[in-house]
Parts: structure tokens; C-alpha cells; sequence
């Protein structure tokens, strides 16, 4: 089981390398230059050359590659363009802004979608489990920006309920938390948790109900067990692939989402790309992708390792 | 008059079906699988049903249990140790399913759920039924695998399904269906799935539990082979009706109804050496559009004008047998 885990955790060093490869020549394929941004226009050629030698523009790619990735690998993210500050200090507030929203939305999504799930699942093709699933494809085929700016109109604008965008005054630090920015969280969490509940109620539902036409359901039913000891049987024989499904949600909400914390201002990751990618800021674009591409793996082994303690057949593998 | 159902020692009538029928309802089909079925079993006693897939075999077994999917409709009377099993709600079964009546799966390799341990889920049996710990619990599943001959017991309570082979598997389920001392043990084809060496060891090993523990025992087979081996009697099933019924020796040596004929002659046995099988001609009938009269008379080398009009019913022709026919060969059946 340890050599499990550790051989799980190894497979994420290529995995992570890949991304930055990926993600690096991404970029760099990508029309627009940095350093125009920065300079006035009439800059002489001398001083593009200059200043594109002091960020290491003038290398070729792969030496830039290599260059930047073992300053990553020591901590070192480099300076954002437009900020001139290290890119690590502009990123970790950012995560921790939208890891706050995430787990929210994360909470609220798993708790709503897994209890419509169960609930449909378990009356396949009665009415609850009709109206859950008519829940869900509203839920998922919503725009869920388009749903964040009706809130706003609604709760903010109209009610004078909630404020309409920014976080609160405490920002992610839990122990200064309070009312205030509870109200800053809950349109952009129920906004950001409206796509992923719709996925895990449906999947849940669909794991639940073929959990129920196997054959061992009956032999259950066949030895007299009491409703709330099959209820047992069919829950943990749902949930690896459930967790798989949930899993993968969290890691894209631990993403950020561009779209949403744009129409919220929340201050987290997906605003931060929004910034790098119109200013072209390259450091801090690499610096953010990695950050958040790390997080998504990592939460992919987490929950391998998860699926594994509970189904023992995945034990073997 | 309601039995005692607890305890070892167990005497008398212990299944009483009378009439039965079993219709599969949908919005656009309405399929009769059994019908008129009716019969008796002693404590102690071992019946075979006997017959082709979707003859009705396994549905007239399951309503024993009431483990019918939600679409059947029941009618008639199942009585087992005293439970009218017909009028009671789901919930009033679970308090059967198990204590009175138990049930051996067909499919070893799927009958257990796969993420809890064999000891668990026959444990989980026990403590459902008697409300004991699982520790006590434990300790008596650990007695039942040894019962049912598993080599190092006390290591495979704790092993998964899909550790174990099809045979240790099938021991395992019988294990399971034993653990609350059933008076009436019900075996859905539970060789099928099994290796021919596997087949014959189960086989001996049910025969010997059911005589050792005075079981009341239905099996359901569609392996004439089968059904030598561990019945005493046998009912012939054919398009949801009993066709034929008897004790095992008589009704092997001397069959009555064509279709019991027909069965032996395609059945490979010992007199059968050198001569070419003779398979009964046609397919299994379609239940949905049965002919009017006799259901095997499509494929029946007796038939006649009669068979295709008047449907026969089960009469019987001596005082242990009965067949369904118009024209059953009698002068070689013993009076």
C-alpha cells in the first residue's frame, strides 16, 4: 500500500514536467510579445535587445526552458513584468483567494449533488429521480457567468441583499473571517458550484442505479439484510467512482475560473490569467499554469489513493 | 396450522404451493412464465425442477422468497414453514429470507458484493437476524466455513470475493445461505457456473449439508445428470407448467410424458453408448404466444387433433406420479 502511494507520487514528476513543457512552448507560440508591452514605442532596437537580454527573451527556446525551469525548481518564479514583483507573491495570494472560493463551492456542490444523486439513484425512473436529472441538465447547460450576473442583478441590484462583487475585508484569512465575508462568498460559490453539482448528482445517480442491477443486490435482498445495512452495501460499492468524479471537480475549482471571479472580481487565480494573458506578462502566466497544474495532479493522486482504500480489487494494480 | 421454525429438529410440511402463477406486466407486454403450479415438500426432502431456460424454473423457486423483480404479479398460495410468503410486504420477508428460507446463487463470481470480506457479509447476515455481535458473529462464521469444507477457514474470512476460486466462492455462498439454519434451502442451478471437477464436489457437498442438517431443499436444474445425483423427486417443468412429476428412479426409468422422453433420449447416459442422441425437435416455445392446447404439443411426436384443443392438466397415474397429457406412454410406467 506505502509502495503504492510512493510509486503513485513518482508518477506525477514527468507528469508535472510534461505540463511545463506543454504550457511553456504554449505560450511562447502565442503572437504578442512582452516586452512591446512594457516599452514605449519609440524604443530604439538597442534597447529592445537590452532589456530582452535582461529577461532572457534573446536565448533560444529550449535554453530559455531549461533556464526557467530550474528556477522553479528552486523556488525561483521569477518578476512579473508588469508588477516587477516576484511572480510567487502574486500567486500565492491568488490561490489562496480561489482554493477560499473553491473549497466553498466545492462543499456546496458535493453535499447538494450527492443527495439529489442518492435520491435519484436510488428511484430510478420515478418522479424524484426525473426532476434530479432535469435539475442537473439546467444545472450543467447553464452559462454560469450569465447565472452570476442574474444573481447580481437580483440579489445585489434589486434586493440590496448582498454586495456584488470583491471579497470581503478578512480576504482568505479564515480567522478573521466574519458575516461580511460570508455575503462576499455566496453569489460567487453557489455561481461556480451550479455546474459541478449538475455532474455529480448525474453521475452519482447513474453509479447508484447500476450499483443496484448487480447480481450481489440480490443475494442481499435474498438473506433478509435491513434496508439501511443495503443502503451500506450500495454506497461504498458507488462511491470510488463517485470520488473519482468529485475529485476531478475540485481540482478544476482549485483552477480558478476566469469567467466567474472576472464577473465577481474575486482577486483569485483565474482572475490573475486574465491579467497575465491581456498584458502578455509571460513569467507570471508560466508562474500561475504551473502552480495550478501542480495542484491538479496532485489532487488526481489524492484521490487515486482514496478510491484505492476503499475498493480492494484496485489494490492490486 | 403455523409450524415451529427454529431449532434443529424440524419435522413435516414445510412448502406448500398451491396454484401458483407468475405473470411479468410491462406497459406493452403481459407474459404469463408460470402457471398452475402446485406442490408439496417435506422436511428432509430434496425437489428438482427440471427444465429448459425460460421454462419457469427459477421464477417458481424465487416466489418461494417473494424475489421477484417489481414487475411480476403473483397469484395463488406459497407457504413456507407457516409464512403465507404470497401476502406479505417487503418488509415482513426479511424476517424469512434467511431464518426460514435461504438461497444459493447460480453465479458464484458475482453473487458477492465485491468490496466487503466473505467473514462481513455472512456476518452481516447473522447479526441482521439474531441481533448478536459481530464478534460472536465471527466466531460462527468461522464454524460454517468449515463446514462447508473451505481448507484454511480463518484465513479466508477476511479475503475478498475476488480472492477466492468459483468453487471456494460457491462454498462460500452456501456457507452464507446456511448461516441462520434455514428450514428450506433453495439452489438456483448452483453447479452451472462451475468447473465439471468443481461441480461434483459442491454437489456432494449440498447432498451431504441437506441430509445432515434435515433441510427441506429445492434445486433447479436443467442438468438431468444433476438431478440424479441429489433428488428425491423431480417436477418437469415446460412453458411454466409442471409437465411431469415423480420420484427421481421411477420417472427416469419409466418417463410418462413425451417431453420427459424426449429429455432422456437427447441426454447422454450409460444405455445411450453407440446410438445416435435423438433431440427433441423445434425450439423452447415463445410465452408470450403459447397455442391453446397442450404447450409441447408444437413439438410432440404424440400429438393429436385433441392435444391442439384441450390443454391436459396434471393427473396423476399412480400414487406417487402425475403427468400433464392426453396420451402418456403408461404401459411403460410400473402401476
Amino acid at each position: 500500500m506505502h509502495l503504492y502511494i510512493l510509486r503513485r507520487l513518482l508518477y506525477t514528476i514527468p507528469i508535472i514536467i510534461g505540463v511545463s513543457l506543454v504550457c511553456f512552448s504554449f505560450i511562447h507560440l502565442a503572437p504578442g510579445d512582452p516586452i512591446n508591452s512594457v516599452l514605449p514605442e519609440q524604443a530604439s532596437a538597442e534597447v529592445v535587445a537590452q532589456i530582452k537580454a535582461a529577461y532572457g527573451f534573446d536565448k533560444p527556446l529550449p535554453i530559455q526552458y531549461l533556464k526557467w525551469f530550474s528556477n522553479v525548481l528552486s523556488g525561483d518564479f521569477g518578476l512579473s513584468i508588469m508588477t516587477r514583483r516576484p511572480v510567487l507573491s502574486e500567486v500565492g495570494p491568488a490561490v489562496a483567494h480561489t482554493a477560499l472560493l473553491a473549497v466553498s463551492a466545492t462543499l456546496l456542490s458535493f453535499l447538494l449533488g450527492t443527495s439529489l444523486g442518492l435520491v435519484a439513484g436510488m428511484t430510478t425512473r420515478r418522479v424524484t429521480d426525473r426532476s434530479v436529472t432535469a435539475f442537473s441538465v439546467v444545472g450543467i447547460s447553464l452559462p454560469h457567468y450569465w447565472l452570476g450576473m442574474v444573481m447580481v442583478v437580483i440579489f445585489a441590484v434589486k434586493m440590496r441583499m448582498l454586495p456584488a462583487t470583491g471579497m470581503g475585508p478578512a480576504g482568505a484569512d479564515l480567522t478573521q473571517f466574519g458575516i461580511e465575508d460570508i455575503k462576499h462568498l455566496l453569489l460567487p460559490a453557489v455561481t461556480l458550484a451550479m455546474i459541478p453539482t449538475g455532474i455529480i448528482a448525474r453521475s452519482v445517480r447513474a453509479t447508484v442505479a447500476e450499483v443496484r442491477r448487480q447480481d450481489f443486490v440480490q443475494t442481499l435482498k435474498g438473506k433478509g439484510l435491513r434496508r439501511p445495512r443495503m443502503f451500506l452495501h450500495v454506497i461504498k460499492n458507488a462511491a470510488p467512482p463517485a470520488i473519482a468524479i468529485m475529485g476531478l471537480q475540485f481540482a478544476q475549482l482549485l483552477g480558478g475560473s476566469i469567467l466567474v471571479e472576472t464577473v465577481f472580481s474575486w482577486p483569485g487565480t483565474g482572475f490573475l490569467l486574465n491579467a497575465a494573458i491581456s498584458t502578455r506578462d509571460l513569467p507570471l502566466l508560466q508562474g500561475t499554469v504551473i502552480v495550478l497544474a501542480t495542484f491538479f495532479v496532485l489532487t488526481n493522486v489524492l484521490v487515486d489513493i482514496v478510491q484505492t482504500l476503499i475498493d480492494p480489487r484496485v489494490r492490486r494494480a | 396450522m403455523p409450524r415451529e421454525t427454529t431449532g434443529q429438529a424440524r419435522a413435516g410440511r414445510i412448502v406448500e404451493v398451491q396454484d401458483l402463477s407468475v405473470r411479468f406486466v410491462t406497459r406493452d407486454a403481459d407474459i404469463s412464465v408460470v402457471q398452475d403450479v402446485s406442490f408439496t415438500l417435506d422436511a428432509g426432502e430434496v425437489l428438482c425442477l427440471l427444465g429448459e431456460s425460460g421454462s419457469g424454473k427459477s421464477v417458481t423457486m424465487r416466489s418461494l422468497l417473494g424475489l421477484l423483480p417489481p414487475t411480476a404479479r403473483v397469484g395463488g398460495r406459497v407457504m413456507v414453514s407457516g409464512h403465507e410468503v404470497t401476502r406479505m410486504t417487503e418488509r415482513q420477508l426479511e424476517s424469512v429470507r434467511g431464518p426460514v428460507a435461504a438461497m444459493v446463487f447460480q453465479e458464484p463470481m458475482t453473487a458477492f458484493d465485491p468490496v466487503f470480506t466473505i467473514g462481513t457479509q455472512i456476518a452481516e447476515t447473522i447479526v441482521s437476524h439474531e441481533g448478536i455481535s459481530y464478534r460472536v458473529a465471527r466466531a460462527r462464521v468461522l464454524e460454517l466455513l468449515e463446514l462447508v469444507q473451505i481448507p484454511s477457514a480463518a484465513r479466508r474470512l477476511d479475503a475478498y470475493p475476488h480472492e477466492l476460486s468459483g468453487g471456494l466462492r460457491q462454498r462460500a455462498m452456501i456457507a452464507l445461505a446456511l448461516s441462520c439454519s434455514p428450514a428450506l434451502l433453495l439452489a438456483d442451478e448452483p453447479t452451472t457456473a462451475l468447473d465439471a471437477t468443481v461441480q461434483i464436489q459442491i454437489l456432494l457437498l449440498l447432498r451431504q449439508l441437506q441430509r445432515d442438517l434435515g433441510m427441506a431443499t429445492i434445486f433447479v436444474t436443467h442438468d438431468i445428470g444433476v438431478a440424479c445425483e441429489i433428488a428425491d423427486r423431480v417436477a418437469i417443468m415446460y412453458a411454466g407448467r409442471f409437465v411431469e412429476t415423480g420420484p427421481i428412479d421411477t420417472l427416469i426409468s419409466h418417463p410418462a410424458h413425451p417431453y420427459t422422453i424426449g429429455l432422456l433420449s437427447s441426454t447422454v447416459h450409460e444405455s445411450s453408448r453407440g446410438r445416435p442422441l435423438a433431440p427433441i425437435q423445434g425450439g423452447p416455445p415463445d410465452l408470450a404466444d403459447l397455442p391453446g392446447g397442450c404447450g409441447f404439443a408444437p413439438r410432440c411426436v404424440a400429438r393429436t387433433a385433441l392435444c391442439d384443443q384441450v390443454r391436459p392438466t396434471l393427473i396423476p397415474f399412480s400414487t406417487t406420479r402425475a403427468a400433464a397429457c392426453h396420451h402418456p406412454a403408461l404401459e411403460t410406467a410400473p402401476a
